[in-house]
């Protein structure tokens, strides 16, 4: 590929001798990109390959997979394993770890299903008790984790077994809640109409084509360091063809039954796009979402330079488990019910794999929203596609726990590499 | 000339250890200052209560000529007084813009402003004459050992800092990346920055250093202007805290027992 595009002029004033302001051409990006993955930065790239293999496996096996009806399902499954593991990556990034948010989450659906059913509050309210129940548990572990400077992993497990007992206290043993309520209920039942869907999903495409270009346009004009304005261009149509692709896919109707028709994006997806645009925001653009990345990478530099490290780690304990609330609710919603067992089992470590998978690290200090979103995407596909295969449930145990070891063998051996390669 | 900078008589002890023993120690606008001694003689110690991360037990603290209340490092932050650590505190998984203004970010209504700090932090660069970097956008896990000490450095000078206390700064590094730094640390002191140099190595301190304060078991043994001075000299106040009529008078060692 030529170089095309016309190199602004530099100011000349700070005269770095080699400072390349951008990868002169696609070309020289691929090879930055190919570079990166050498020295083991590999980012989401083995998950997305990952899905891609599992998606060719299952549509092979099991013609039903690849139906609409199926793939809608898919995102359905995959929003609560994908908001949980969204608030796993925050307490990541800082190199710590959170094995209560699974039934942290199970509890807080059952205070939001009790207020709804034996108070009748609004649904609004009901969602908002369960969260701030969810934040005052993260409150309390994040302080325990940075004042006392217990082990995350002790505090967290503590609260494991502990939080057990709120569902099972309330609903007691062998019983469950069920609530119908149109808007929580519905998150995972109900679409949005088409026309909305097809609005939404232009309107996302074109904010994001006028952000790139906009912050090109600013990053370019200053000399700054910016992306060449054909990976640009590719980036944009990447996430056009992903946004269109997938609206029509659930706008077009899916119903097996031709007497009735289902078609819309089920809200569960939209509910995760929020997620993951307010999140990814506060990670990039925020003066904390630094702080969170420098407090995971080295957390006495962040000190010295004035940060308040505990401030930071307790906060990153109540994002995670106010959002394993939203996680909860979202599994209530595809099950109709909340039961004591809700959010246990196997749900975190899924969490867990999610984020680890989409490229977060173990070791803190890397991570990204869209991280949760990946690996949730391909943790769910491993369970929707073995379910259809009518495998036995130990079979989705052992698979999904190799794919976890494989990730975070990744993991592991590309931080290796950086720390070597130095990149 | 007056002092940016000046210790007045500080002693400091921990419990029953008398570390520091009345020490004068001062700091001019656009020189070197070296501060010498062996392992144990207060150094490090002296550095951290200039830090303000020790308190004084008795002693002045001044800051360009006038007595100063110093309770913390955000204190002495605000004087203008930075010190770069031998373990440099950077992130590696930050580039070299986010380590630069970390806990410092500038922002807009919209979030970081990245285009103000990138700017900023060339500018910086390019006024200490750093050529070294690849670009300011690559990570600082991938940069070496006397590029690192650079950016430390250079996030020291950012904020229009007077005195800059450099902790070490060539201890790790190979001959070409010391005169990197070296270079740098004259470039501090010409711009007009009072720099304080801590280090083993007399070579360094003897090329780059306009004055030597030596330390010998916490006593000041010797404030002299590196002119003055021979190799063997330095190497003598430092391990004997005395040199022909320089130095003190009587070994403390023994006359304190």
């Amino acid at each position: 590929m030529t170089d095309t595009q016309s190199t602004p002029a530099a100011p000349v004033a700070s005269g770095f001798d080699n400072d390349n302001r951008q990868a002169g051409s696609i070309g020289d990006s691929a090879r930055d990109y190919v570079n990166r993955l050498r020295g083991g930065d590999m980012g989401s790239l083995p998950a997305i390959l990952g899905l891609v293999v599992l998606v060719v496996i299952f549509a092979s096996l099991n013609d039903r997979f690849l139906t609409t009806y199926n793939m809608a399902n898919l995102v359905v499954q995959a929003s609560a394993i994908i908001v949980l593991a969204m608030g796993i990556v925050f307490v990541l990034l800082l190199g710590e770890i959170d094995l209560s948010a699974g039934v942290a989450g199970g509890a807080c659906a059952t205070i939001t299903a009790l207020m709804l059913i034996d108070y009748d509050w609004p649904w609004w309210l009901a969602t908002l008790a369960g969260v701030a129940f969810g934040m005052v548990v993260g409150l309390v572990i994040g302080s325990l984790v940075s004042f006392l400077g217990i082990p995350s992993f002790v505090v967290t497990l503590a609260f494991f077994l502990g939080l057990q007992a709120v569902p099972l206290k309330l609903i007691g043993s062998g019983g469950s809640l069920r609530y119908n309520d149109p808007v929580l209920r519905g998150l995972s039942i109900k679409n949005v109409p088409v026309t909305a869907g097809w609005i939404a999903a232009v309107l996302i495409v074109l904010a994001f084509a006028a952000l790139s270009l906009w912050s090109y346009r600013s990053l370019s004009a200053k000399g700054l360091v910016h992306p060449p304005i054909g990976l640009v261009a590719i980036r944009i149509a990447v996430l056009a063809a992903i946004v269109l692709g997938l609206t029509a896919l659930l706008n077009a109707n899916r119903s097996p039954n031709p007497i009735f028709d289902i078609s819309g994006i089920p809200w569960a997806a939209p509910v995760v796009i929020a997620l993951l645009l307010f999140w990814t925001f506060i990670l990039t653009k925020t003066r904390f979402g630094r702080h969170l990345y420098a407090v995971g990478g080295n957390a006495e530099a962040a000190r010295r330079a004035g940060i308040n490290v505990r401030r930071v780690r307790i906060m990153a304990f109540v994002i995670c488990t106010g959002m394993a609330a939203l996680a909860g609710l979202l599994s209530a919603s595809y099950t109709g019910k909340v039961s004591p067992g809700s959010g246990g089992g196997n749900v975190l470590l899924y969490a867990v794999a999610a984020a680890v998978i989409g490229g977060t690290s173990l070791f803190g200090g890397r991570g990204r929203a869209l991280d949760a979103v990946i690996g949730g995407l391909v943790i769910a596909t491993i369970s929707n596609g073995l379910g259809l295969l009518n495998q036995a449930a130990y079979i989705n145990f052992v698979v999904t726990g190799g794919v976890l070891l494989l990730a975070a063998s990744v993991d592991a051996i590309s931080r290796r590499r950086r720390s070597s390669a130095g990149v | 000339m007056e002092p940016l900078l000046e210790l007045r008589g500080v002693n400091k002890s921990f419990g029953v250890v008398h570390v520091l023993h009345d020490v004068d120690f001062a700091v001019y606008p656009g020189q070197v200052t070296a501060l010498v001694g062996d392992n144990g003689a207060g150094k490090s110690t002296l550095v951290k209560i200039i830090a303000g991360i020790y308190g004084r037990d008795s002693g002045d603290y001044r800051f360009e000529g006038n007595e100063v209340e110093v309770h913390g490092p955000r204190d002495v932050a605000a004087l203008g007084v930075e010190v770069v650590y031998q373990d440099l505190a950077l992130c590696d998984n930050l580039d070299i813009v986010e380590n630069m203004f970390l806990g410092r970010e500038e922002t807009t209504r919209f979030g970081l402003d990245e285009v103000s700090m990138e700017t900023r932090a060339r500018e910086t660069l390019a006024s200490l004459s750093v050529r070294t970097v690849k670009s300011v956008r690559q990570s600082v896990a991938s940069l070496s050992g006397g590029q690192r000490q650079t950016v430390a450095i250079a996030k020291a000078v950012l904020w229009n800092s007077k005195v800059v206390l450099l902790d070490e700064p060539t201890a790790a590094l190979g001959v070409a990346q010391t005169r990197q730094v070296l270079d740098l640390v004259r470039r501090l002191a010409d711009r007009g920055l009072g720099v304080v140099l801590i280090s083993h190595n007399m070579g360094d301190v003897l090329e780059v250093a306009d004055r030597i304060t030596a330390l010998y078991l916490g006593r000041v043994a010797a404030d002299v202007s590196s002119k003055d001075v021979t190799h063997g000299q330095i190497v003598e106040l430092i391990t004997a805290g005395r040199s022909g009529d320089l130095g003190i008078a009587e070994n403390p060692a023994t006359a304190t027992v």
